[in-house]
């Protein structure tokens, strides 16, 4: 009776702990794919334009009273990066390399006038990125020249279709575009402000003919994006800004998360522990006199140990079958009936067959170590005095 | 010290010589239960221990039977001296030359009669071979249970109970079998079966026994009687014939 509640009492634990965990790393999947999926995950620009102060010859007499005031930051060209990008798609860090020159301008039709962020780029390149492709949702991509990509919520605000045209102004240079797709980048803002033109297009609106004024990198594995961007920015004198520092404030919300998942995890199993050692410190006490009796007639102290020490991992381990199914509905259970205002699942959370099985074994483990001491116990019973109790 | 009557053989299934029990060894309270025991028994012997309660007859028969350690003396079964030696060695001696049988049956309420008297088996091997089985079956029937084997503890009487017990002391036929108070839980009439057939089992397999009692009448049916009075042998000799107490028989021998 009482294995019974502590199997279901493992069971509750671990079905926590597989619940939290699976929706914890959901959570954080969908976010980072939602954040990073319009993003670099490391870009590289030219440094700001700074006033350098004259150094004047220092002397105890002579003192120093230079104000400067922060220079205003034109549109640069990244020296040499021609030669750059094969140099870096040849890093094995790096899954890809993308050229881009982008500044601010206006979107026109007609009467109406939007702010954008023009973008111009190898569209090959930069698809693969951001996954162009995969975010079009009308007409279809690509960037002849004269040709421009845009995003949904700009086109609508304009009234613009696939196949219409629209006039872009940059800095006084004028230029209009043939709309041949529009995409949706995630985030509404973005999709608001985002015009996507060929390069060539872009250097001639903005004035930098030949020029880029940043690398996008895509890498093979996103969290070795700090590190790589330190050493990019030891090497060369470029500003090199990782996804993390660009995303500072998300990345220290998925720490926070990461911590208080573990911490509840942690507690979970101290819980499970616990309560397995305690249901056998109980068991080992009622069963005092089977034990004596078993050793009477020549169980080792070896054979008493071993059998404690199975019944904690037999509790662990069907509490953490009873567990894992338990985790299965309660995923089933959110993914069919938490839904967003749009009357789609929130976001995608399974349980990888992985995190179970480590979650499984876990518990089962934590099984057996909670039945160490009072295995322990009963194969120190005296068996004379445990069948005289 | 001890009245002895026979002097104690030199050799022996088990042979005590000296043997002494204190508890609380070094504290204020220390008490010597057992003074100096000295006798020993042959193979296929039927002995009694009697003797008042509080007289030490279960601590010796612990130590008889490896399950608490002298405090000095020395003990031989077959020859080999078992102060001094650790638990394991201690379990191997108790599986390969000792049966119990206890006051209350002491079975596994989870096991039907056949398994529990498998489980010596298991204990020794870690698994019971289906010869094994066959002989349980064998003792089992011996006993008088084979239309019982699969019955748990619950379902027994308690007479019934005591033979699975005896069966289960009996399986993997140890030299030795040590009972405390076999019968003590038991009518008298189901008293009689079960000493009659421990008496039975020992005359067919020529093991033998040790067997604790409060009950003069099943003593007097045993081949030799021990008789312990504080800690110290009595006496150590046939039977008196019943309605004589051993106390008698004693006294007029000294």
């Amino acid at each position: 009776m009482q294995t019974l509640l502590i199997i279901v009492g493992v069971a509750a634990g671990v079905a926590v702990v597989a619940y939290i965990s699976a929706l914890i790393a959901g959570l954080q999947r969908n976010t980072i794919e939602k954040t990073l999926g319009a993003q670099a995950h490391i870009t590289l620009s030219p440094l700001d334009d700074m006033v350098l102060p004259a150094r004047a010859p220092s002397s105890a007499a002579t003192r120093e009273l230079v104000q400067t005031q922060p220079r205003a930051q034109r549109p640069r060209s990244i020296g040499n990066w021609q030669l750059l990008v094969p140099l870096l798609e040849a890093m094995p860090q790096v899954a890809a390399v993308s050229p881009m020159v982008s500044a601010a301008g206006l979107a026109e039709r007609g009467e109406a006038s939007k702010s954008i962020t023009l973008v111009g780029v190898d569209l090959e390149r930069y698809d693969r990125i951001v996954g162009l492709r995969a975010r079009v949702v009308q007409g279809a991509a690509r960037l002849g020249p004269g040709e421009g990509i845009l995003g949904r919520d700009l086109a609508n605000d304009l009234g613009v279709r696939v196949g219409d045209r629209v006039g872009i102004v940059t800095g006084g240079v004028n230029d209009s575009l043939r709309v041949t797709a529009l995409v949706d980048m995630g985030v509404r803002d973005v999709n608001r402000r985002t015009v996507i033109v060929p390069l060539r297009t872009a250097q001639s609106l903005v004035g930098l003919p030949g020029g880029a004024t940043s690398l996008d990198l895509t890498l093979v594995d996103i969290w070795s994006a700090q590190v790589l961007a330190d050493d990019l920015a030891m090497r060369w004198p470029y500003k090199v800004e990782s996804w993390q520092k660009a995303n500072a404030q998300l990345v220290s919300a998925l720490n926070a998360q990461s911590v208080s998942t573990a911490v509840i995890r942690g507690v979970v199993m101290i819980v499970v522990v616990l309560g397995i050692a305690s249901v056998l410190v109980v068991s080992v006490v009622q069963k005092r006199r089977e034990i004596g009796i078993l050793r009477a007639m020549g169980a080792t102290q070896g054979q008493v140990l071993r059998i404690f020490l199975l019944q904690g991992g037999i509790v662990g381990a069907l509490g953490s079958a009873l567990g894992v199914l338990l985790a299965v509905v309660l995923i089933w259970a959110f993914t069919h009936f938490v839904r967003g205002s749009d009357g789609l699942p929130l976001f995608n959370i399974t349980l990888a067959p992985v995190l179970a099985l480590q979650v499984a074994a876990i518990a089962t483990l934590c099984g057996v170590l909670a039945a160490v001491a009072p295995a322990r116990r009963a194969a120190q019973l005296d068996p004379a005095q445990a069948i005289r109790l | 010290m001890s009245a002895q009557v026979h002097p104690t053989p030199p050799a022996g299934l088990l042979v005590l010589d000296g043997v002494r029990k204190s508890y609380n060894v070094g504290l204020p309270n220390e008490a010597e239960v057992l003074h100096s025991l000295s006798f020993s028994i042959g193979r296929g012997e039927f002995v009694a221990l009697i003797g008042p309660s509080g007289s030490g007859k279960s601590t010796l028969l612990n130590i008889v039977g490896l399950l608490e350690r002298m405090t000095a003396g020395s003990y031989r079964i077959e020859g080999e001296e078992m102060h001094g030696l650790d638990d394991a060695a201690l379990t191997r001696r108790r599986r390969s030359s000792l049966g119990f049988v206890f006051q209350f049956h002491h079975l596994l309420p989870a096991f039907n009669a056949l398994e529990n008297v498998t489980l010596p088996a298991l204990m020794r091997e870690g698994r019971v071979t289906p010869a094994q089985r066959e002989r349980a079956r064998a003792v089992l029937a011996a006993v008088g249970l084979g239309a019982a084997m699969d019955k748990r503890p619950g379902e027994l009487s308690g007479g019934m109970q005591q033979r699975v017990a005896i069966a289960r002391a009996l399986v993997l036929e140890p030299p030795l079998v040590l009972a405390d108070e076999p019968t003590g839980n038991l009518d008298t009439a189901s008293s009689n079966e079960v000493f009659a057939l421990m008496r039975k089992m020992h005359a067919e397999l020529n093991t033998s026994f040790l067997v604790v009692t409060h009950d003069p009448r099943l003593a007097a049916r045993c081949d030799r009687v021990l008789e312990l009075v504080d800690g110290q042998l009595v006496h150590d000799g046939p039977p008196a014939s019943s309605g004589d107490p051993p106390q008698a028989a004693h006294a007029q021998r000294s």
